[in-house]
């Protein structure tokens, strides 16, 4: 087979070297972690950062890339610091981006149910739960602030869940054994977003921040090693725009549609931060992707996307398959003793509430050895029979209500009736571009924030600790350490749009968009998507293998040349084309999805939600090998036609000591 | 299945536009209606034809984006959903669709079904928040409120602005939206300080874009998220009481 590289489209203007200002200790990557015991760090950091004077922050503009909890909660709250903030986002309102499909609920080291709860044991929890692959001095801070949050929210108005005497409800979610959750109902992601929009759109009120809707960051200007700017397609006119900065922060979410099919919003994509990528920015842990255990099975070939129950459901729900090997009876005709409660039988101690990762696995397990159902045979049933015997309907409706009708909604079957049908869908991407403590790239100016980043969950993300993390990095971190790099920066304009370095950026963006149009091949943007899903979820998903690998690595550059000389997108660029919007994130995702699967190759071990098939205990849990890969991974992008460079940044492990997680 | 659809194709805001009938065979009853024009577009992509824009995201009923005037009725037959939760199981093998894009001044069409919704945030950005800045927030169970409130809060704050009450009304006003937004906070306790100057913002920013309501419920029949038009006459005692309030001494501008 012949080796393809990278892909023969436009060629980008050579990237400006990176300032190695941040990133290269001669040992390696240096997160900049604060000095001093891990409960004052944050703290001592603080009061350590550069400061900018009330009277001068004005004088600073922020571009802010993503409209997300995470972009939303930044771009409001530095806008009330009194900075000029640039909001892109390319939905048609902040308020639609994908936080808002957010079902769980959020943590908080609150302790109002007295059951043993702290800051160091949400800290502990979400290290273990990480599989040991996440620094500790920003889990720390992560956990510290999660209080700050939902005081936060509650100013807002957000309306969390209450008790009879008026006080916040909380409830216990995936794997943790405090109740430490609060929640919306099934919507607290929406709740929690609709804070940060309205926020937000107070500020755009106030005039401190343009908001830019249905615009799309196509590219990050780079000048001098600076990040200074960045280039936008507006969605309606098809016009090419630059928006310049003294700072660019990308909140633009995570890259699980690489895989096709997730339960990521249709737009969801890494092109922001690939592009950064491209530019100098490194990527850090990208193998690490996150299989949600509790989604609603594919019902036919057309399926576009998938559906996540949230996995609260385990809470109250017991996970089954029937003992027998292709049991036809339906659920309700199968007795007690001829079940299998599975994850109650093989770990006794969590039993429904494994961690994701684990409960995913042992799904796939059950039904790649035959015992599926449903009509496809592609799921283990979630059952409430023994919750609504508990304690009634009532609860269970108050409870689950909206879920159990988005269930009966899309299978056309009710819940009340015959158990739930699950199975694991790709959900949330642990990956992202490196930060250090600041939430700043390792290019001067460039900050990420939320699942874009790569920072606090390592290689598995508890339940309900996105939305902190999102709000954690908006609200709290990024307004407390970004004065810190545009301190030094007072006094300097910045640099306008019409500077040799936006223009030719501009051109690479206005040539690559020529280019796709140009092809006028024979295949849709949807096929290639589709096929590169397919490699990706074979060959790299649930459980990966060096020989899986190397075939994915393979076949990817081979799609994606075919890409460039095959596709068809019609209709022009002066207008509303969705088809060319999807073309450039599907290009995207076939130079990224290589990334990815280079760096599960490199990754020879298995940790969280990465499971390499070689890596594996007698009980077929996974294997970690903390004395060679207790480290970050963040690769250096070295031109289209070569392999990336690995840079690594070591874990070091004071207050949480890696043991092998067990769930038993 | 196989099902005709009767779709709006109209290039750009300025052009004329008009109703095209396409074939769709091969339909499974398990598809959701978005993805019934996924495989339509497929089809006209295959043929050389431009696909049928459309507003889509989460495809979970919740971002808001999906807005499909079905057969006349915003997001379909089937009441409480949304477009993209729409599955064609709803419908007869055999049927003709007709498909349009949300119908309302002020919502311009942009391209065949996406239309512009940005009059909503104008409603949200003139007053649809609570002042507190990043940090200033009190220990979070030092405000109690009692459940009833905030459940009926949160039954106003599951809108997901997706224009359907807008597109439904016969006079194109969007008071169950603005009704919705502004109850969510006026009915807490941490709403109070900014309640009638929020109102009052609110609706008279409303009624710079919008219709007025001459109280047909159509929008509460096809709101996905079944809001109720109490919100609307919650919304229009506060208007009324705002408008005799001495609001300087109630510590809000008047």
């Amino acid at each position: 087979m012949t080796r393809l590289h990278w892909s023969p489209g436009p060629a980008a203007a050579p990237a400006p070297p990176v300032g190695k200002a941040a990133g290269s200790a001669a040992n390696g990557l240096n997160g900049r972690i604060p000095e001093g015991p891990i409960a004052d760090k944050w703290s001592n950091h603080k009061f350590d950062v550069k400061l900018v004077n009330p009277a001068n922050k004005r004088k600073f503009r922020i571009v802010v890339v993503g409209s997300g909890l995470a972009g939303a909660s930044a771009a409001a709250t530095l806008g009330e610091l009194g900075y000029a903030v640039t909001m892109i986002t390319f939905h048609d309102s902040p308020r639609r981006a994908h936080s808002i499909a957010a079902q769980g609920g959020i943590n908080a080291a609150k302790n109002y149910r007295n059951d043993g709860d702290s800051v160091h044991r949400l800290f502990y929890d979400t290290i273990k739960g990480g599989d040991y692959r996440a620094r500790e001095a920003n889990v720390y801070r992560l956990a510290e602030l999660s209080v700050n949050i939902i005081d936060q929210c509650v100013a807002q108005g957000v309306p969390f869940a209450r008790e009879y005497g008026g006080l916040l409800d909380n409830r216990s979610f995936g794997g943790a054994q405090v109740s430490r959750t609060f929640y919306a109902r099934g919507q607290t992601g929406q709740q929690l977003l609709l804070g940060a929009y309205q926020a937000l759109a107070r500020q755009v009120h106030l005039g401190n921040v343009e908001l830019h809707e249905r615009t799309e960051m196509l590219d990050l200007v780079i000048k001098d090693g600076r990040a200074v700017g960045v280039v936008t397609r507006n969605l309606v006119s098809g016009a090419v725009r630059s928006f310049s900065g003294h700072a660019v922060v990308l909140a633009t979410g995570g890259y699980s549609n690489v895989f096709f099919l997730s339960t990521n919003a249709m737009a969801s994509n890494v092109t922001a931060i690939w592009r950064a990528h491209k530019r100098g920015a490194y990527m850090a842990n990208p193998c690490f992707t996150q299989i949600h255990p509790t989604c609603i099975p594919a019902s036919d070939d057309f399926q576009s996307k998938l559906t996540l129950m949230s996995e609260s459901l385990r809470n109250d729900g017991r996970i089954w398959v029937p003992k027998e090997f292709g049991d036809e009876r339906p659920p309700n005709q199968i007795p007690e003793e001829e079940r299998d409660y599975y994850l109650e039988r093989r770990y006794p101690a969590f039993g429904n509430l494994v961690p994701r990762d684990v409960a995913s696995r042992a799904a796939k397990h059950e039904v790649d050895a035959g015992r599926g159902v449903g009509p496809q045979k592609n799921g283990v049933y979630l059952d409430l029979s023994t919750a609504i015997a508990r304690v009634g309907r009532d609860v269970i409706d108050e409870r689950y209500d909206n879920l159990m009708q988005m269930y009966e909604r899309i299978t056309g079957e009710d819940p009340y009736v015959a158990p739930m049908r699950i199975y694991p869908a790709v959900h949330y991407t642990m990956g992202g571009l490196w930060v250090d403590y600041n939430l700043m790239s390792n290019v001067p100016g460039l900050y990420v924030l939320g699942e874009a980043n790569f920072s606090d969950h390592g290689a598995n993300r508890l339940g309900a600790s996105a939305l902190m993390q999102g709000l954690a990095d908006g609200y709290f971190i990024l307004p407390n350490t970004i004065g810190d790099g545009l301190a030094p920066l007072l006094g300097e304009d910045p640099v306008p749009t019409d500077d040799p370095a936006f223009a030719e950026v501009e051109s690479a963006v206005s040539d690559q968009v020529k280019q796709m149009l140009s092809v006028k091949g024979t295949r849709s943007v949807d096929w290639f998507h589709r096929e590169l899903g397919k490699i990706m979820w074979d060959d790299c998903g649930m459980a990966r293998s060096a020989e899986s690998l190397e075939k994915a690595i393979a076949e990817i550059p081979e799609l994606r040349s075919e890409f460039w000389r095959n596709v068809r997108v019609l209709g022009e660029n002066e207008s509303f084309n969705q088809s060319l919007e999807k073309a450039g994130r599907v290009a995207d995702f076939l130079e990224f999805g290589e990334l990815l699967c280079r760096d599960a190759l490199h990754r020879e071990e298995s940790c969280g939600g990465h499971f390499r098939v070689e890596h594996q205990t007698e009980d077929g849990e996974a294997l970690r090998h903390d004395d060679e890969f207790s480290y970050v991974a963040a690769w250096e992008h070295t031109g289209d036609h070569a392999q990336p460079a690995l840079h690594k940044e070591a874990l070091e492990f004071e207050y949480a000591h890696p043991s092998q997680r067990s769930y038993k | 299945m196989k099902v005709t659809l009767n779709v709006w194709r109209q290039r750009s805001p300025n052009d004329g536009g008009s109703f095209q009938i396409y074939e769709v065979d091969e339909v499974s009853p398990d598809m959701s209606f978005l993805e019934l024009f996924d495989v339509l577009n497929e089809q006209l992509i295959e043929k050389g034809e431009e696909p049928v824009a459309f507003d889509h995201d989460c495809r979970e009923g919740i971002c808001g984006s999906c807005s499909m005037m079905i057969n006349g009725r915003a997001h379909g037959p089937e009441s409480g959903t949304a477009t993209c939760q729409l599955h064609m199981r709803k419908f007869e093998d055999g049927a003709t669709i007709t498909v349009e894009p949300w119908r309302a001044n002020a919502f311009p069409i942009i391209k065949d079904l996406v239309v512009d919704r940005s009059a909503f945030d104008r409603i949200v950005e003139a007053g649809g928040y609570i002042t507190a800045p990043t940090g200033t927030a009190s220990e979070a169970n030092l405000i109690l409120v009692p459940k009833e409130v905030s459940d009926a809060a949160m039954d106003a704050a599951a809108c997901i602005g997706c224009g359907a009450c807008v597109a439904a009304c016969p006079n194109g006003a969007a008071q169950l939206f603005t009704a919705a937004k502004i109850q969510h906070l006026n009915l807490l306790p941490q709403g109070q300080p900014e309640r009638w100057s929020r109102v009052i913002d609110m609706v008279d920013t409303m009624e710079e874009f919008f219709g007025s309501c001459t109280n047909h419920r159509e929008c509460e029949a096809v709101c996905p998220k079944e809001i109720s038009i109490d919100f609307i006459a919650l919304m229009n005692r506060d208007y009324i009481r705002a408008q005799f309030k001495q609001r300087r001494l109630t510590g809000q501008k008047s």
